[in-house]
């Protein structure tokens, strides 16, 4: 490691890692408050001299649709959706996500905001990619309270999607659709395996050669540093504020 | 069918009934109904079952929705998502639930869309893929799964239609016979088309007929499913004409709404006793 690449981010780590799942994807979505998935998505996109189409939900800006908000959910039936990503309050081992709260439902000792499009999407879209930036065995959990979305379904259910990634502020897993479990893949720089296990409140397959998260070379940076990051601004101000320390262009 | 001109989201609102089912779209643009919301409290209406298109979980939308649940106008939500996207979690609605005094009814947004549209056309019901196998599907006796009748071994669920009794929203601009542009806003003209009535409140009212401009026409709904509209700039406050958003006031709201007492604070300073002139 160069002496310049360890004042890298975690952040700009972890969209690089999003960056590579989305190789060769048309078209990728990021849903609202999904900063880092943004800022992989527009990597993959500068990357892919625009191959990979990225739009953002939550402005008329950074979508095309001229449908009305049915669009995204219908282009996704039709197969034009590539990639998505999804976090929840818990995420469990089998991948099942829970946006909707803490508690015997409907009771709730915490309420979250609800499930979004998140139980369509995850069963059309062929790349899902969970999200989780505390990766705790609060979040990390063996079972959810709350199935908004189940990570696998019975055989005969149209399930052309489904997840192929969980990453978290410690690692990247890979989700294996037959078995229903997760793989870890590689550690962020500095995680120890045995910090993973102590922190996931679910168990998991480990590969046959546990890598380390790629810390991004000096191209990769500087495309994240400047395009990415302008271009991020004008989604997720304060989030550019504090990662990349600029300010969205005046309008 | 003639629209109503009435002369603010004072009278607007005066035509919601208690108990009615409320329509509004998820607030990404100047869509929200926040006046008439407003008044709805200050009349002290209740029972309300409250329908998002498909979420209210941008700063004002979400906002709008807590001060309705907050002052005890709402019965039931159902909804995608409730929050005040970036700023955080909704203070009273999030009390709410957890006090077990507000019903949620939790859905997914293409189901609300595709229930929607159901509704708009008359249909019954609707199919769509997705959803088998959530606890979304297991708590909601209004959607079912079947066996697709066109093909071997392919279970299918189908959702009831909605029809909103009451839509509430926001709008740039109307003409003087009732026509409603709405731009690329087109949850609008789909849940004006499922919802009995229509009311709106608008930036500005001009000029000419909307519906002769081929230009503006497509994103126009037409006065046929318009019941009223008032002209009322500034009546999606936080929401500002230019799409932006007034977050500060969102802040100071979410501020005070962290505790009961707060919330009844805010509601006096700017429901209360907020001065006629000022509507």
């Amino acid at each position: 490691m160069s002496a310049g690449e360890t004042d890298v981010r975690p952040e700009e780590i972890q969209a690089a890692a999003i960056a590579g799942l989305l190789e060769g994807a048309r078209h990728v979505a990021v849903g609202m408050v999904s900063p880092i998935p943004g800022t992989g998505a527009l990597l993959a996109n500068e990357r892919s001299g625009g191959g990979t189409r990225v739009s953002i939900l939550g402005s008329k800006k950074t979508t095309f649709w001229t449908n009305g908000g049915s669009e995204l959910f219908d282009l996704a039936g039709r197969g034009r959706l590539d990639a998505f990503f999804l976090s929840g309050g818990q995420i469990d081992g089998g991948a099942n996500v829970n946006l909707v709260g803490v508690g015997d439902y409907p009771e709730a000792k915490v309420r979250w905001s609800g499930s979004f499009g998140s139980a369509y999407l995850y069963f059309v879209v062929p790349r899902v990619i969970l999200f989780r930036w505390e990766h705790t065995r609060r979040t990390l959990v063996e079972k959810v309270d709350f199935v908004s979305a189940p990570g696998t379904s019975e055989p005969g259910v149209h399930r052309p999607g489904g997840p192929i990634a969980l990453i978290t502020n410690l690692c990247l897993f890979d989700f294996q659709r037959e078995a229903g479990r997760f793989r870890l893949k590689s550690l962020h720089p500095g995680v120890t395996l045995e910090e993973v296990r102590d922190n996931t409140g679910f168990d998991f397959d480990l590969p046959e050669h546990l890598a380390e998260t790629p810390t991004p070379d000096a191209d990769t940076l500087s495309l994240i540093r400047g395009p990415v990051a302008r271009r991020i601004a004008d989604v997720y101000p304060v989030f550019a504020r504090q990662v990349f320390g600029i300010e969205p262009a005046a309008a | 069918m003639t629209v109503q001109h009435l002369a603010d989201a004072a009278s607007l609102a005066a035509l919601v009934p208690s108990g009615a089912r409320i329509g509004v779209t998820k607030g990404e643009q100047t869509d929200v109904p926040m006046a008439m919301a407003l008044e709805l409290v200050r009349r002290g209406v209740t029972d309300l079952d409250l329908v998002t298109i498909p979420t209210c979980a941008f700063p004002a939308s979400g906002m709008m929705l807590d001060i309705l649940v907050g002052a005890g106008c709402v019965r039931s939500v159902e909804t995608s998502g409730v929050s005040m996207s970036e700023l955080g979690a909704a203070p009273r609605f999030s009390a709410a639930v957890k006090a077990g005094t507000l019903k949620v009814v939790d859905a997914t947004c293409p189901a609300v869309y595709a229930a929607l549209q159901a509704g708009a056309k008359g249909q019954p019901f609707t199919a769509l893929r997705g959803l088998i196998g959530s606890d979304l599907m297991a708590h909601r006796d209004d959607w079912a799964v079947v066996a697709n009748p066109f093909e071997a071994d392919d279970p299918v669920a189908l959702l009831k239609a909605i029809n909103p009794d009451v839509t509430l929203f926001h709008a740039p601009m109307a003409d003087r016979h009732g026509n409603v542009w709405i731009g690329r806003n087109r949850d609008l003209l789909t849940l004006a088309h499922a919802s009995d009535m229509t009311l709106v409140t608008v930036e500005r009212i001009v000029d000419g007929d909307l519906m002769e401009d081929e230009t503006l026409a497509p994103a126009v709904i037409p006065n046929f499913y318009v019941t009223a509209l008032a002209e009322a700039p500034g009546a999606c406050w936080p929401q500002q004409a230019d799409g932006t958003t007034d977050l500060d006031a969102v802040r100071a709201y979410m501020s005070a709404a962290r505790t009961e007492e707060g919330f009844r604070d805010w509601l006096a300073a700017h429901v209360f006793a907020r001065p006629e002139a000022a509507e």
